[in-house]
């Protein structure tokens, strides 16, 4: 933990001189005027503490600050901001709710606000708010928050991953568009491992990437791990079917994906190894950052997941809603710094900052400048809509968490794919690890 | 004046009942517990409690940040047909029997070498070291690059000879993912077999080699009957801490695979670090932990009587 105010100055300057405009008297001016309006007035002598999770890129994070520093200077809060890497988030925030001290608002992953619905503040009004100055929220957005008809906190966005490809090695393959479908996807990885330019995914126990492109196979074939009333249903003819399709697209995998974790697909790209994966955007950030990948950068696209026999997206993106505890002392500030973080004058440039690290879940940023400014950016702003939230058509909660952190369904295509168990009995072991979740 | 001073004679007469502080000031029996007090509260404050807070956790749901409801054995009796559980424990007494072994045999072997008089004998004792003061994590890191899918220096070196001409898959196929985390262990272990047997071995004394030399004996018989014998308590005090450091390994495994491909290098601690804190599942890690206590005492046993025998060895008798 640390001193925001120290902080800001230090960090204020270089982001001032990154990025220019993101700090500066423009953004106080605003702040101070929007504290005049805003529905919420920060209570006198109000102090939040802020976790967060650890940013991906700096210029998201300056952004950030500059945000904070500009929101402070505008109400009075004092404002303690902290960052914790992805998996202490959650503990952390847990222990918070179970002590009912220690923070006051917490920005973390996936649906953290409906692990306790009963000791977050109710988001409603500013939900409210901000759905109907910017366009309403994206479905799983706002699935992923509510709970029933209240919001248990905002989800300010989602971290999204796509197809991310060498278009020299698709053009070889005879794929001049990128496949939208499952068949056409199967037959471009064949072509693709004919031409010894493989693609690859992780099967590997990597939290985010393996879970990610599984989940979209899963559900694309209409199977899910539980039903809508949370009954286990993973073994079933669809999930047979996802199995058999993926064990054909493991087939044309450069070797060695049982083996990765979330960085290594990354290394493999970035090395020109490896011509098409899933993944964030950071593997195109990284080409781009890097003066001797000039080439692969502009050899790199990104293309949306294709749609399953079900007809429509199911993708499985990385929400990032931030809450407030109930037993804060400071609501108002609480939910007056929320609304303020998503108001366009900030939430655009924050979104430039994050370079497409992250996706709105109000359509008004659909015309967001951070999607315009590299249009291999543009895929990456569909990723609050066509995702489903983590539970699939379950309800979305602390289970449906652990199910996913617990690798269930990973290991499961793993088993089959590496030809370590048939698909009757890696099915028959997922059905019985998710019973013992969902018991 | 004379009063005043004799009335105080007059009640000395009667003995004064120690108190019960008196006794817990003064008997000796109690002041031994005094001076033991310190060292039991650290025992109990930092073994006990967290063992016994395990074990109970272990029969309730806790999850991380919210207390749970007692539950019985429920947990266990869901370990007890959890197939990846099982296969933990496979891979834990294969990995450990397999570690060991070769950690035992290596490290004598180093230490009967170094044992020999030969030129910068303290700098070859010192350099046996380093895989034991290298931070695990950070040996563990290059083991992961060493073994990576693409980029292993192993692949690379043998495709430049021309020996193969596609990547050895050594962390993604489960036999070789098994090898190398093994292999890595190994490399980790055995500084400390050696150094330790090398440190028994410096108090065997010499005159006892003598007199075999005079008597005829081969090598082989002097390293039977003299060697092993007297080294006997050191081994079964090293392995005992080998098998129980590899039994609970964590690091080596967590850094290079998570565990995987499919499972295959899930150990008993790995697994209840990703149910337990990954997936926030407190009692269900709990429990497995706790699975692991009777494998850890049976270890324990075994050197306890290991030990005993030594005595019988050495013709003292049993007691």
């Amino acid at each position: 933990m640390h001193d925001f105010t120290r902080r800001s100055l230090l960090q204020g300057g270089t982001a001032l001189a990154a990025t220019g405009a993101l700090t500066g008297p423009a953004l106080f001016d605003f702040a101070k005027a929007w504290a005049q309006t805003a529905p919420w007035k920060a209570e006198s002598g109000a102090k939040l503490t802020v976790m967060r999770w650890k940013r991906f890129v700096p210029a998201e994070d300056d952004a950030f600050n500059a945000m904070v520093a500009a929101f402070k200077t505008a109400t009075g809060t004092e404002m303690n901001v902290f960052s914790e890497s992805f998996e202490d988030v959650q503990p952390k925030a847990s222990v918070a709710a179970n002590t009912g001290s220690g923070l006051d608002l917490a920005w973390g992953l996936h649906t953290l606000p409906q692990l306790f619905p009963t000791k977050v503040l109710k988001m409603n009004d500013v939900a409210d708010y901000l759905g109907k100055k910017y366009g309403g929220w994206t479905d799983a957005a706002a699935k992923t928050c509510k709970h029933g008809d209240d919001w248990l906190g905002i989800p300010v966005a989602t971290v999204g991953g796509y197809m991310t490809y060498r278009k020299s090695a698709t053009d070889k393959a005879g794929f001049k568009e990128f496949p939208t479908d499952f068949p056409g996807f199967l037959a471009m990885c064949k072509a693709l491992k004919a031409n010894n330019t493989p693609a690859g995914f992780a099967l590997g126990h990597a939290t985010g990437d393996a879970n990610g492109w599984l989940h979209w196979i899963l559900w694309g074939h209409g199977a899910y791990t539980v039903d809508k009333d949370d009954k286990v249903i993973i073994n079933s003819p669809e999930t047979a079917k996802a199995l058999d399709y993926c064990k054909a697209l493991s087939d044309t995998f450069i070797s060695g994906v049982a083996s990765w974790n979330d960085s290594s697909n990354n290394k493999a790209f970035l090395a020109g190894d490896l011509y098409c994966t899933a993944n964030g955007i950071s593997i195109y950030i990284a080409a781009k950052d890097d003066p001797t990948k000039k080439d692969l950068a502009e050899d790199t696209y990104h293309a949306l997941y294709p749609v399953g026999p079900i007809g429509k997206p199911t993708e499985l993106q990385l929400a990032v809603p931030i809450l407030a505890f109930n037993f804060t002392k400071y609501p108002n500030a609480a939910k007056a710094f929320i609304a303020f973080m998503l108001e366009k004058e900030n939430f655009d440039k924050w979104l430039t900052g994050a370079r497409g690290y992250l996706t709105h879940t109000l359509n008004a940023y659909d015309s967001a400048p951070v999607w315009t400014a590299d249009p291999k950016n543009a895929v990456f702003a569909q990723a609050s809509k066509r995702a489903l939230p983590a539970s699939g058509i379950g309800t979305p909660g602390e289970k449906a968490a652990t199910a996913i952190a617990d690798f269930i369904v990973v290991d499961m295509f793993a088993n089959y794919c590496t030809g370590s168990k048939d698909a009757k009995s890696a099915m028959a072991d997922a059905e019985r690890q998710l019973k013992r979740i969902y018991r | 004046m004379a009063d005043i001073a004799l009335a105080p004679r007059s009640a000395k007469t009667q003995i004064r009942e120690a108190t019960t502080w008196d006794q817990l000031k003064h008997n000796r029996n109690w002041l031994g517990f005094w001076f033991m007090l310190p060292a039991m509260a650290f025992l109990i404050f930092f073994l006990a409690y967290p063992l016994g807070l395990g074990i109970w956790l272990s029969f309730t749901d806790t999850r991380i940040g919210r207390i749970g409801q007692f539950i019985g054995t429920e947990n266990y009796e869901w370990l007890w047909d959890d197939s990846i559980f099982w296969l933990s424990v496979f891979n834990t007494l294969l990995y450990t029997f397999i570690a060991s072994a070769f950690k035992f045999a290596i490290g004598l072997y180093l230490a009967l070498l170094l044992n020999e008089n030969m030129p910068f004998k303290a700098i070859l004792r010192a350099m046996v070291l380093i895989p034991f003061i290298v931070p695990t994590v950070l040996s563990a890191l290059a083991f992961w690059w060493i073994f990576d899918s693409q980029f292993s220096i192993i692949s690379w070196s043998l495709k430049h000879l021309g020996l193969i001409t596609q990547n050895i898959n050594f962390l993604g196929d489960t036999t070789w993912a098994r090898i190398c985390v093994i292999f890595a262990n190994i490399w980790r272990g055995v500084p400390f077999v050696a150094i330790t047997l090398l440190a028994g071995l410096q108090t065997v004394q010499p005159s006892l080699y003598e007199a075999a030399t005079l008597d005829g004996a081969t090598r082989w018989q002097m390293f039977r009957h003299i060697t092993y014998p007297l080294l006997t308590p050191i081994i079964a005090v090293v392995m005992t801490f080998s098998v129980l450091f590899t039994f609970t390994d964590f690091q080596l495994i967590w850094a290079m695979t998570r565990g995987g491909p499919v499972n295959a290098t899930h150990l008993m601690a790995t697994l209840s670090y990703q149910r337990a804190i990954i997936a926030g599942q407190l009692g269900e890690g709990a429990a497995i932990s706790s699975a692991m206590i009777p494998f850890l005492l049976a270890a324990i046993m075994i050197s306890w009587f290991g030990l005993q025998r030594r005595k019988w060895q050495q013709g003292e008798a049993n007691d």
